[in-house]
């Protein structure tokens, strides 16, 4: 499964963050700001190879399947044959990518939910950042990524598998073929808000899309939205990097392992 | 990655993406069903239809750029080939031929179905008679006014009553976007049978296959023998 944008939060402001109105500017490369590595540039590829990929199947989709869009657009040939390239290649980025060790460690964050995770889903205040840093110990992923990564990466198989009996309609059964339509049809409408949500989260933080573009981070927008990360990293002596050696490093450490060995609820 | 955070929490990506997994199974299992409800619930909802699949009707396939629109007025449909007299019919010559009314399921390929929607038009055999067919003829060419599309039926197949050269269709004319203003209607066949914007009738010494067969589909498209499909025919 591709690695989803970080971090799901509006920048912060002075309102919620006191200590955001002291600090100095923060962009890229400003003076006194720390970077930490975030994505390698594989696991960058990746998710942007995917992503495109996953952005024509859903145009090509909608001009195949709302009426109104079908019937301006037509020359239906051409839109289901790119549709259903760029629908078996979909699983290919994912696939390739596993020779990155980075991105199978961060596979595996993915898919653990740790204690915390559940408390991210349930409390409203999840997002509330305290003296500059996330109430929660938020790790590499918040639990948010962690549910879309995992829905993207069963859409994908499942879309797969019903786009192959669509396609290829030949050995299959009359009643397959009209519950592949079914769980296609519904599915895509499925993506289609959930990418709607992931792109929304995404685009309106902006040091979430600079992890995502440039495969480093700032420090203090770390320390807010993925303390726990954060915190794991300088446990094992990662130093923090400037600029132009946050490239090199794209292994990074844990949760906290006290907080992890709580059992639901106990938090 | 350390062997402490591999051993933290609960493999639930895993399991979330293994749960979609059984339910994509389970769906294709029970979707004919289910999506079969779904439509005829949804049927009343109108334009809820260009957003739901199939909500209680049809799919727009077009296989052209836009095609553009033509009016009861510009309307003409040349018809010829193997025939005694050539001619070109308009919408006023349509409707002074018989008229046939059939109420009869619509039925893709693909497997969503519009159940009894009327249809108003002239038969087909009908309209054979009019321009009188040659002996020499085996079958008839149809090709739509968009310039791409086509089909084909063996002269026997023409000679149906329930093939129709439709002008209306539940209970008002033939809108574009569904062929109009006059469309094929092949009743005991797929709906690509049904040629959108019927512009040409030619007939002719031997089948010719249209735009979907050359893509594929089977020529004798028949509902429930043909495809691969047997459904209940319509």
């Amino acid at each position: 499964m591709p690695p989803r944008d970080p971090a799901h939060e509006p920048a912060p402001d002075a309102a919620t963050d006191p200590a955001a109105s002291d600090r100095p500017a923060k962009d890229a490369g400003g003076r006194g700001s720390l970077w930490l590595a975030r994505f390698t540039r594989a696991e960058r590829s990746i998710h942007h190879v995917t992503a495109a990929l996953m952005l024509v199947c859903i145009v090509t989709a909608a001009f195949l399947y709302f009426p109104p869009l079908s019937t301006v657009m037509g020359r239906r040939e051409l839109l289901k044959t790119v549709h259903v390239w760029c629908g078996f290649a979909l699983p290919v980025p994912i696939v390739l990518g596993l020779a990155s060790r980075a991105f199978r460690s961060d596979l595996r964050r993915l898919n653990r939910f740790a204690p915390h995770d559940w408390e991210w889903l349930r409390r409203s205040d999840r997002r509330a950042v305290r003296k500059g840093r996330g109430v929660l110990p938020v790790g590499k992923f918040n639990a948010g990524q962690k549910l879309n990564a995992a829905f993207t990466a069963g859409a994908i198989l499942v879309m797969l598998g019903t786009g192959e009996v669509l396609t290829f309609p030949g050995p299959w059964p009359d009643r397959w073929r009209t519950g592949a339509t079914f769980v296609h049809d519904w599915l895509f409408l499925t993506i289609l808000v959930v990418t709607a949500g992931h792109l929304w989260e995404a685009f309106r933080d902006r040091g979430a899309l600079t992890g995502m573009f440039t495969g480093r981070v700032d420090r203090e927008w770390a320390a807010r939205h993925h303390a726990g990360w954060v915190d794991a990293r300088e446990a094992h002596g990662k130093a923090q990097v400037r600029p132009q050696e946050a490239e090199a490093d794209g292994s990074s450490g844990e949760e906290d392992p006290e907080f992890a060995k709580r059992r639901p609820g106990m938090s | 990655m350390d062997e402490e955070e591999r051993a933290e929490g609960s493999p639930v990506g895993r399991r979330l993406v293994l749960g979609m997994l059984g339910l994509g199974v389970a769906g294709v299992a029970v979707g004919a069903s289910v999506q079969q409800k779904l439509s005829s619930a949804l049927a009343p909802a109108g334009p809820i239809g260009d957003v739901l699949p199939a909500a209680g009707g049809f799919r727009y396939y077009t296989v052209t750029g836009s095609v553009k629109k033509r009016t009861p007025a510009t309307w003409r449909m040349d018809v010829n080939g193997l025939v005694n007299a050539p001619r070109t019919f308009t919408m006023a010559d349509l409707a002074r031929l018989p008229q046939t009314v059939l109420d009869k399921d619509f039925q893709c390929v693909t497997g969503w179905r519009v159940p009894d929607v009327r249809w108003v038009g002239v038969a087909l055999p009908d309209l054979l008679q009019a321009v009188g067919v040659s002996p020499a003829a085996k079958a008839v060419r149809f090709s739509s006014f968009d310039g791409t599309y086509t089909e084909s039926l063996t002269l026997d197949q023409a000679r149906r009553r329930d093939v129709l050269v439709a002008t209306q269709m539940e209970g008002g004319p033939v809108s574009h976007d569904h062929g109009g203003p006059v469309r094929l209607y092949v009743a005991p066949m797929y709906g690509y049978k049904s040629l959108k914007w019927l512009g040409g009738i030619e007939l002719t010494d031997k089948v010719r296959p249209g735009y979907w067969e050359h893509r594929g589909y089977d020529v004798d498209a028949w509902v429930g023998r043909s495809n691969g499909r047997d459904d209940a025919p319509t």
